[in-house]
């Protein structure tokens, strides 16, 4: 990837390229079902990223031999299409698809209450149709209401929002360029109400007051998340929307 | 799902309510038995495709994107570009859906598809050659199964169709043997919209666009794909028990007439 100059990252406002405050979301957008085949779904927008979460589970674990007699086998899979990338994807699944995936898993079994489905399988299936930086943080976000969906008993959803450095300054939710030709990025995935967190990751350099500030806005973008994809579920459920679904700034 | 003698008993109960049905002239979801589920197409879902399209036949659900890049050429057709039409049926759009290399099913799907498209002569491969023998565009069809409810084929046919007839391709300045990319960007030229028609045998019924429980239970599966003109430019014949000439070629003059209804909406949703 081309390195372009650091500057064009942040006009002299300080505004981002697509015209972003620093602690600005992307236009953010949850459905709640659209897959009928599956058990619970959810389609995602962030920015330009349109990604399709589906459960299916409680159910039989195949291959038997994985089954666990003491709680349910939760498993994830975060694939890109071939299409969804700027020049073609090969799709077979990559490297860096099959550690987003169990970092996927690690971030909702703390969610799951895998203990009341003993001797089951929960597949979640990630799908990332068009992808804009931040495909695993609005990922995880949807797979948690497409667990909630399904109906698995949960402890808390779990939602991600990343935040990162560009131009020296700390911003929130990086899009597709500023993920590459940022210097930092610091997804993070939050179970909202129990404040904890399921899913750190840092890919480049911060200094630790720097981390600190990247790593309040991340949460506090997370929350800001959380209000969308609770007000999906509501919608879907109670049909209305609690507060307005696009998220005010 | 494990396959029990209570399931099988199921089965059986179901196919003679099916073939009950049949024989009145409708089928377990309502439809006429020539009549396909509705097609809904929305254009253009996936911006950084080179073109794309999402359609829904009944409940089953697909995404087309297109990307056109720089490939190499075959070596038996050095001045021509290059086709290729891969599906995936992911694990999320079925119960009965894997992880894992692309299934028998995919790969029928893409290859029988693919023919169609290239058969039909739908983009003139050889306006895509660049440098002979060195250089081509190459356009890949790519399509994601999200949801399946029987009759990927159909489904993945007019997405496919549709993507291709929707997208943009890069002009390109060749001089001798050196390709510079311009930001020029122009529809891609269609000569004709390939759309096929498949049709199942339950019993002595033939049934158009059979959902995935009818897919179950069907003897035989024939599919048509014909052009603008009706000419027939892709065939395939499916399931392990056989169909009658008489039913051949029944499917066949249904294919180019339901075929003809398919192309109508393909253009409706593309302007």
């Amino acid at each position: 990837m081309v390195r372009h100059e650091m500057t064009t990252l942040l006009n002299a406002e300080g505004l981002r390229i697509d015209g972003r405050k620093a602690d600005e979301l992307r236009s953010l957008k949850i459905e709640v079902g659209l897959i009928k085949n599956a058990d619970g779904s959810a389609y995602i927008e962030m920015g330009k990223n349109k990604i399709m979460a589906a459960v299916y589970g409680p159910k039989e674990v195949h291959p038997k031999h994985l089954t666990l007699s003491e709680r349910a086998l939760l498993r994830c899979r975060y694939h890109m299409s071939a299409f969804s990338t700027d020049t073609r994807k090969n799709p077979a699944p990559s490297r860096r698809e099959h550690e987003i995936s169990k970092v996927l898993r690690d971030a909702l079994l703390p969610a799951v209450i895998v203990e009341d489905y003993p001797r089951t399988a929960i597949d979640v299936y990630v799908e990332i149709l068009q992808s804009d930086g931040g495909s695993r943080c609005a990922g995880l976000t949807a797979a948690a209401v497409a667990l909630a969906d399904a109906g698995i008993g949960m402890r808390d959803l779990v939602v991600g929002c990343a935040a990162g450095k560009i131009n020296d300054q700390i911003v929130l939710d990086l899009n597709d360029t500023e993920d590459k030709e940022g210097s930092a990025d610091l997804p993070v995935g939050l179970m909202p109400t129990l404040k904890e967190v399921t899913l750190l990751q840092l890919d480049g350099m911060l200094n630790a007051e720097e981390f600190q500030r990247a790593f309040d806005l991340a949460v506090e973008g997370c929350l800001k998340v959380y209000k969308v994809q609770r007000d999906a579920l509501i919608k879907k459920y109670f049909g209305k929307e609690e507060v307005n679904q696009e998220v005010e700034q | 799902m494990a396959v029990t003698k209570k399931s099988l008993l199921v089965q059986r109960l179901r196919r003679t309510q099916l073939t009950d049905l049949l024989s009145k002239g409708t089928r377990l979801d309502g439809r006429k038995l020539l009549e396909r589920r509705p097609l809904s197409i929305v254009i253009s879902p996936i911006e950084k495709a080179s073109g794309s399209a999402r359609v829904k036949l009944g409940n089953t659900e697909v995404i087309a994107g297109v990307k056109i890049e720089l490939g190499t050429p075959f070596p038996d057709s050095p001045d021509k570009g290059i086709l290729i039409v891969n599906t995936e049926v992911l694990p999320l759009s079925s119960p009965y859906a894997e992880p894992g290399p692309p299934s028998e099913e995919a790969i029928e799907v893409a290859r029988v598809v693919d023919r169609g498209i290239r058969e039909s002569e739908m983009v003139d491969m050889s306006k895509l050659g660049l440098v002979k023998g060195k250089k081509v565009q190459a356009i890949f069809a790519d399509v994601t199964v999200l949801n399946h409810d029987g009759n990927l084929l159909d489904a993945v046919s007019y997405a496919v169709t549709s993507a291709l007839a929707s997208a943009k391709i890069r002009r390109y300045k060749v001089t001798g043997e050196e390709v510079t990319a311009t930001d020029e960007f122009v529809p891609l030229e269609v000569q004709t919209l390939p759309a096929s028609i498949t049709i199942a045998r339950i019993g002595d019924v033939l049934i158009v666009d059979p959902n995935m429980e009818e897919e179950a239970m069907m003897d035989a599966r024939i599919t048509f794909t014909t052009d603008d003109r009706g000419n027939i430019c892709a065939g395939q014949k499916g399931s392990a028990q056989p169909l009658s000439l008489d039913q051949i070629k029944f499917a066949a003059s249904l294919a180019r007439e339901q075929g003809n209804e398919i192309r109508d909406l393909i253009r409706g949703a593309i302007t």
